[in-house]
């Protein structure tokens, strides 16, 4: 099959968990990558490394352990910087995943500033978006009296951009939405999107959550008017570690946001009658931050870096179009989202008729196959589809064509238990 | 059922009674009357059970005249909530109450738990979910709703036909 990482077998010995067995002797089938992603040996390695070797407080510890945290925490940030082609490191905050970072980004867009959302502002998102993508912007809006708006989806699962210029207008002060669907696989048009928005001066935020673990990224080479002014990503689903997320904001919105949360290692001076506030990254990094996982972090963007992204996503697309021709030869499938042929992500989300997505995991999960079911966190966009539910398989670099099989033979068997085949 | 060693777990899990109650809810459907209305759905998936209770005076206080219900979602929950109306219908809200929490007990024991077939009836084809910790919340779903809309029957059974929202 072409397109499929070099050397996958050797890549697969990079994650101990695969080589698992589950109840009954059966090899784990792990299809849940866009829910979580498995962790190769060297990042499990990096952060006991550090716990056993380096672990101190950093930027506030005046020993040789507290330099050596310090200097692999700021070496993490570095990596960062250079996995999205960040124009400066400052610009990269850490936060506990992509949710935490929305939510400081919709907190501080309430409170006074240039950037203050009030009454009659109205800010964009779009019907595809994971919760964490919505909620924060709801809670913004109905706080200050602002507008939520959202752009509508076609059939075919894509983001309906005809009334775009009717969306985005002078009264828009934000829109945020994600780069690629964790439930339709959809990629959108960012650069468009940014475009429009930029004329009429909003802030641009894009959720990478997904796009992160499966596309390059290089902010620097966007056009300036097609950048987003801020992108999160998380962790876990970059083969990283829970706990650890990614604000990237451009330096003229983050400098121009308030402080979000306060506390310690966030200021310049305290005095009981006001304080002044630490410079980028570190005024929005209050308390100790988690250290292990930014390591953990910097190990694993590191080891995707090393196998290249461009492969990485040729083999998404690769294992992503197989599993798409599989599941078209299962009876009863429909798959909401772009279909064979189409660009699209590597989540892949379906109904099977007659059976319910649980029902369908349950008998997946009794031969070692893992999948999601249920609403991934974007119930809106079941709504339009007019499901209450789907099941979820969601591969990545380590997935084999032979997993894929395996997943599309137990479709089958899920078919039969339930009495609907033939 | 199906090939290989993986069949038996499943069917431990997935009874015939489950499955036939699967295919034909018992009592399903909202109907009239009712004093009570309650709406609840599982967050973690997306499961939504609308469920009705109607209670009315009997010769040893009050009775469970009728649960009906509209309700999406799997196989377990499906089943689970017509096993329930069809065991609650008519009996006196007490004896209803105290089944409840033997079902409770079955589904938080851990699989630890043996049921008692003379106060659970079809029920206790639910026993093999207790050792699928995912799948207890989807079990519980259409109990947990008739528990709630019986206490709130209970505090407005003046009214009839409130039609709560």
């Amino acid at each position: 099959m072409d397109g499929l990482l070099p050397q996958l077998d050797v890549v697969r010995k990079d994650f101990p968990i695969l080589e698992r067995t589950l109840a009954g002797n059966r090899p784990l089938v792990y299809l849940d990558s866009a829910n979580t992603s498995q962790k190769p040996q060297c990042v499990i390695d990096a952060m006991v490394d550090h716990l056993e070797h380096h672990n101190a407080n950093v930027a506030r510890a005046m020993h040789q352990l507290g330099a050596e945290s310090s200097e692999a925490f700021e070496a993490a940030r570095d990596t960062v910087a250079e996995f999205l082609g960040a124009p400066s490191r400052d610009e990269v905050v850490f936060t506990k995943n992509a949710s935490e970072a929305l939510n400081l980004l919709a907190n501080t867009m309430a409170w006074a500033g240039e950037h203050q959302v009030g009454e009659g502002d109205e800010v964009v998102v779009t019907e595809m978006e994971h919760h964490s993508n919505i909620v924060p912007w709801q809670l913004l809006t109905q706080r200050t009296g602002a507008t939520l708006r959202w752009f509508g989806l076609t059939d075919d699962g894509r983001l309906d951009t005809s009334d775009i210029d009717a969306l985005i207008t002078e009264r828009t002060k934000v829109v945020s939405l994600t780069w690629v669907s964790n439930m339709l696989g959809t990629v959108n048009p960012i650069a468009d999107i940014a475009r429009r928005a930029h004329e009429v001066g909003a802030v641009v935020v894009v959720d990478a959550a997904q796009a992160a673990p499966q596309m390059p990224i290089d902010l620097a080479a966007m056009p300036v008017e097609e950048r987003p002014d801020a992108l999160v990503l998380t962790g876990h689903k970059t083969v990283g570690p829970t706990g650890i997320g990614v604000l990237w904001g451009s330096r003229a919105l983050l400098e121009a946001l308030p402080p979000f949360l306060g506390g310690g290692e966030m200021i310049e001076t305290v005095r009981m009658e006001g304080s002044t506030y630490a410079g980028l990254p570190h005024k929005f990094e209050a308390g100790t931050p988690p250290i292990v996982e930014a390591v953990g972090l910097g190990a694993a963007l590191r080891y995707l870096s090393d196998l290249g992204m461009d492969a990485v996503a040729a083999h998404e697309r690769a294992i992503t179009a197989y599993a798409l021709e599989g599941l078209s030869t299962v009876p009863g499938v429909r798959v909401m989202g772009p279909g064979v042929g189409e660009e699209r992500g590597g989540a892949i989300s379906f109904e099977l008729a007659g059976v319910h997505p649980h029902d369908v995991a349950q008998v997946l999960d009794s031969r070692g196959v893992a999948v999601r079911a249920g609403h991934h966190c974007a119930r809106p966009a079941h709504a339009r589809f007019g499901v209450q539910s789907t099941t979820r398989m969601s591969s990545y670099l380590y997935t084999t064509p032979a997993e894929i099989d395996a997943f599309v033979e137990a479709l089958e068997a899920a078919r039969t238990y339930f009495g609907v085949s033939a | 059922m199906t090939a290989g060693g993986t069949g038996q777990d499943l069917d431990a899990l997935y009874q015939e009674i489950i499955l036939d109650h699967y295919k034909n809810p018992l009592h399903a459907g909202l109907r009239e009357p009712y004093e009570a209305e309650v709406h609840h759905v599982n967050p973690t998936c997306g499961d939504e059970v609308t469920l009705r209770v109607h209670v009315a005076p009997g010769e040893d206080g009050d009775v469970v005249s009728d649960v009906s219900y509209d309700a999406v979602g799997c196989s377990i929950s499906q089943a689970s909530t017509s096993v329930m109306s069809d065991l609650l219908i008519g009996k006196p809200v007490a004896e209803a109450l105290a089944v409840h929490e033997e079902f409770l007990a079955l589904m938080q024991g851990k699989g630890a738990v043996e049921p008692d077939e003379d106060v659970l009836e079809d029920g206790v084809a639910f026993a093999g979910v207790a050792k699928f910790p995912a799948r207890i919340k989807c079990a519980l779903l259409g109990w947990m709703a008739w528990k709630d809309a019986v206490s709130t029957a209970g505090t407005s059974s003046t009214q009839t036909n409130g039609g709560t929202a």
